[in-house]
This record gives C-alpha cells, sequence and structure tokens, in this order.
C-alpha cells in the first residue's frame, strides 16, 4: 500500500505555546489509520496542523505533494476533507444547503447532485430533515451532517476528530458502522482522532498513540488492542 | 384623501431607498459584526459618479449600470485596502477608521465636485403616470427599482452557489475554509455588494434631495433606524424597517411636526427601539452569559 500521508518532524504550535513535537507519521492510502491519547495529548492539533490552522514547522506531503505551506481553503481543494471537533455545522443553514457548500469546490452540477443523493441514501435521517435548518438537528444527525458534509467533497482524504464525542452509544455505533462501509466501497482515506480507543481500534487497521505531543506508539490496530500497557491505560482493564 | 394617499405612497418610496441602504448595513453587520458609518458617503461619491457620466452625455440607464459597477469596485477595493489591515483589531479601532473612512470620502466629493448643490435628473417621466394625482413617476419608478433590486438580491444569496457560500463565511468563517470557501474575498464581495446597493440608493434619492456631499446624512439615519427597527442582523427586516420608516417619516412629516423636525424621527426610533426591544422586531434575540 502507497502511503497517502506523510507527516515528518511536525511542531505545531498555539502562540508560544507549543503542542506537537517532532510528529512523524504515515498514512496508508486506503485504510483506517486512528490516533489515540488522552485529553490534550495533541490529536486535534495533529488534525488541524494537516489543514494548516495552526502554525506548524516541519513537511506535511500529501500523495508527494508538499502542503504545509498552502493556505486551508487550498489544502481543500487538494482532497482533504475535514470533519473538526465541535461539527462545524452551519446552524442557520439547511440540511441541504450544508451539504451543497461541502461540495463548494467541485463544477460538475450532476455529479453534485448524484453524490447528494447518494449521502440521503447512507444516512437517510438527513433526507427526512433536508430543508431543516440544521443548528435545530440532534447531535447524532448534525454528526452525521458533518460527516457527510465531507464526504460531498469526493475527498482522498477524510479527517475525523471525535466523531462520537457527546453521543449516545447506539448512534456512535451507527456512525461507524457508517464510516467502515464509506471506507470499503469509497476507498476513501480515513483519519480517525478518538478519545474512545476501544471502539477506534475496532474500526481501524492501523494506529498511533499520542502522550503530551509526543508519538509513543504505533502499530496495527491489533497489536496496540493486545498492548499490555495500552490494555490498562486506554481500553480499562 | 388624496394627499393622505400621496403621502404613503411618497413614503413607500424613500423607505425603499432606506430599506436599499438598510440591507447594506445589515450585509456588512452580519458577516463582520461591524456598523459601516461610510455607507451613506460611498453612496454620495458614487451618485456623482453617476452624474459625470450623464454630464458627458452617457444615456441615463447605461451611467446607471456602469456606476453600480464602479461603486461595486470600489466597495471592494476599500474592503481590501482599508478595512482588512484592522480585520482583527479591537472594535473601537474599527469604528475609528469607519469615521475616518466617512470624513475622506465626504471632503473628496467636495473637492473633486466642490459643495454647490447640484440637480441630478430622474429616469422617469414628469408626468405622473396614467393621470395618477396619487403617486409621483419618479416615485413609483424608485419604488420598482428597489423592489427589482430587493428581487435580484434575494435570488442571488437563495440560489446561487456563490450567494451561498457568501452567507456561510459570514455564519461560520472556520467552517467555510474547511469546504474551500476564500472568506476574505468573500467579505470584499460583501462589501462590494453593500456599495452597489448604495449606489442605487444613492441615484434613487438624489432627484428628491439634490445632489451635494452631504446629501445622504440623512438617508443614512433613517436607514440606521431602519436597520435597528427590523433588527440589525435580519436582511427581511431592514426591508420592512425601512419601509416603515420611510411611510411613518412623510405621514408625521405631513401631519404632527411638520417638515423641520423630520429627522428627529429617526433619533426617536433609534432610541425608542433601543430601550424596547434593541434586538428589533425580526431580529435574534442573543443571551450570552457574563
Amino acid at each position: 500500500m502507497s502511503i497517502l500521508l506523510d507527516i515528518q518532524h511536525l511542531n505545531a504550535n498555539y502562540g508560544a505555546t507549543q503542542v506537537l513535537f517532532d510528529l512523524n507519521l504515515q498514512i496508508h492510502e486506503g485504510g483506517i489509520t486512528t490516533l489515540l491519547g488522552a485529553n490534550g495529548a495533541g490529536k486535534t492539533t495533529t488534525l488541524r496542523a494537516v489543514s494548516q490552522m495552526v502554525s506548524t514547522t516541519g513537511t506535511i506531503l500529501l500523495g508527494g505533494i508538499q502542503i504545509d505551506s498552502l493556505a486551508t481553503e487550498d489544502i481543500v481543494r487538494h482532497g482533504v476533507a475535514h470533519v473538526p471537533d465541535g461539527r462545524g455545522t452551519f446552524t442557520a443553514l439547511t440540511t441541504e444547503e450544508n451539504l451543497r457548500l461541502g461540495s463548494y469546490t467541485r463544477t460538475s452540477k450532476a455529479e453534485i447532485n448524484a453524490d447528494l443523493e447518494k449521502m440521503f441514501t447512507y444516512f437517510p435521517r438527513l433526507k427526512e430533515r433536508k430543508d431543516q435548518q440544521a443548528g435545530t438537528l440532534s447531535g447524532g444527525e448534525q454528526q452525521m451532517l458533518a460527516i457527510a458534509r465531507a464526504l460531498m467533497l469526493r475527498p482522498r482524504l477524510l479527517l475525523l476528530d471525535e466523531p462520537s464525542f457527546g453521543l449516545a452509544p447506539l448512534i456512535v455505533r451507527e456512525i461507524f458502522q457508517i464510516m467502515s462501509a464509506i471506507n470499503q466501497s469509497d476507498r476513501v482515506t480515513i483519519l480517525l482522532v478518538e478519545q474512545n480507543a476501544a471502539l477506534a481500534l475496532d474500526l481501524a487497521d492501523h494506529a498511533y498513540l499520542l502522550e503530551a505531543g509526543r508519538l509513543v506508539m504505533s502499530g496495527s490496530a491489533q497489536e496496540l488492542q493486545n498492548d499490555p500497557a495500552i490494555r490498562r491505560s486506554y481500553l480499562g482493564d | 384623501m388624496e394627499t393622505f394617499i400621496h403621502q404613503i405612497m411618497a413614503g413607500i418610496a424613500t423607505g425603499g431607498i432606506y430599506a436599499a441602504l438598510a440591507l447594506a448595513l445589515v450585509m456588512i453587520y452580519q458577516s463582520t459584526h461591524h456598523i459601516n458609518f461610510a455607507q451613506g458617503e460611498i453612496a454620495m461619491f458614487a451618485t456623482y459618479l453617476a452624474w459625470l457620466l450623464i454630464q458627458a452625455g452617457v444615456p441615463y440607464w447605461l451611467a446607471f449600470f456602469c456606476t453600480i459597477a464602479i461603486a461595486f469596485l470600489l466597495g471592494v477595493m476599500i474592503q481590501r485596502l482599508v478595512i482588512r489591515p484592522v480585520e482583527k483589531a479591537p472594535v473601537l479601532n474599527v469604528v475609528v477608521v469607519f469615521i475616518g473612512l466617512m470624513i475622506t470620502i465626504n471632503s473628496l466629493a467636495g473637492w473633486f465636485f466642490g459643495f454647490t448643490i447640484k440637480s441630478f435628473p430622474s429616469p422617469f417621466p414628469s408626468h405622473p403616470p396614467f393621470g395618477s394625482s396619487y403617486v409621483s413617476s419618479h416615485e413609483l419608478g424608485s419604488i420598482s427599482v428597489t423592489l427589482a433590486l430587493l428581487i435580484t438580491l434575494f435570488l442571488f444569496f437563495r440560489y446561487t452557489s456563490l450567494g451561498l457560500a457568501m452567507r456561510a463565511a459570514a455564519q461560520n468563517p472556520e467552517s467555510s475554509r474547511l469546504v474551500g470557501i476564500r472568506v476574505g474575498w468573500m467579505l470584499a464581495l460583501g462589501w462590494g455588494l453593500a456599495a452597489g446597493i448604495g449606489a442605487v440608493a444613492g441615484m434613487m434619492v438624489a432627484p428628491v434631495v439634490f445632489l451635494d456631499p452631504n446629501m445622504m446624512s440623512g438617508v443614512l439615519l433613517y436607514a440606521f433606524a431602519a436597520a435597528l427597527l427590523g433588527g440589525i442582523d435580519s436582511p427581511g427586516g431592514a426591508v420592512i424597517g425601512g419601509m416603515v420608516v420611510g411611510v411613518l417619516e412623510n405621514l408625521l412629516g405631513a401631519y404632527v411636526i411638520g417638515t423641520e423636525l423630520k429627522l428627529t424621527v429617526a433619533m426617536l426610533l433609534i432610541i425608542t427601539v433601543l430601550v424596547i426591544r434593541p434586538s428589533g422586531f425580526f431580529g435574534k434575540v442573543i443571551v450570552s452569559r457574563v
């Protein structure tokens, strides 16, 4: 498998506070990679660094093209869709308008309309709420909307920031099933940030563990699942 | 009765102009949370440009559309060159920049065109339409023009992907960047549109108030009142507010307080709205924890 996202010696900082220290990550094309870690470990910041929403040093390559000097809106044009923490819903717009914004950088109207229908088959609940103001959707629906909005880009790489946050376990399972199906059928590479390590390791095929802004472990999801230290600290054994 | 109906029609005609300018204020407020005090002066300057074109022999409607285009470019330029550098500055700095802009444009107009009052042509016939005595041709024409403008804007924002992107950028800049919208340019575009709308308002009101560098100061005050009455974050509210202020101003001026005190109506409205219902009639009530 080829490497889609290659992060080398990445440092990131908010003002004077450095959050990431010399990070090296490789994301394989077509797979699901998860980034684990406690609160404040730098998971969200890693995603924000890929989208250039924080100031960084180091190199970030997407399919061999250097993207770390581009603006956020241009990285989107290279096929990176980012579902931010808090979901980033356009609350005053309708569900359909939210979805159409996801395909803002694409031009073919026919393809966009076809993808819109596809999203409605993935997430039938969004179809029911098509003309409803997105801010009135439930948390689970808004998370589905955020993922669907990101998919409307037809991304090569999907960055997902804590899709399970604040949702009921049943809804979380539904969303994770859909993500797995999307990864299989559309061959979208997914980089998933999760606090719920058990859930994330079930879905992912590769995992990295962050502690205080530094990478401390990496391997296949199975390896990490069986690691005694991980089981103790993150899986609650 | 006849004068009463005429007063109402005249009120709707000027109300439409207030509505347009109020809409321009609301558009900029929605995307930046700033009140553009220079909105009226930009409109005035654009009207002078229209006057120049018409003086040079350009047919009225060609001059009309050229002026809108020039005003649009001016608006974009002002945002890029003057407003963008203070985008992240504290609100008072921005207010000072807006006031500076207002005075600068006003003085520039005086310097280029002089302070003597000029007449500005109306594109509509001077005899009343259909021999009616209820409404003048300019009033009816002005109502039609502002109505056409409002409908065009509504269709643009509701049904085009650029319009959608502008609304998105105004609401949630960070998410907008994440779907690839160039938020900075959307703001500039918003300024351009607002300046274009202002230009239309200026050209429609100039035949009534005559052309001079201070022609928009009163109009802008009414537009403020209209925007506040409707709710400073509600485009639809701004339009309705404009109509209400226009009619109210005319009726009170004609029957209650006389024309000399008409401008106080705007002040009174502003104060009343701010005291009784600060969010306006159609605005969102925002509660914040302190």
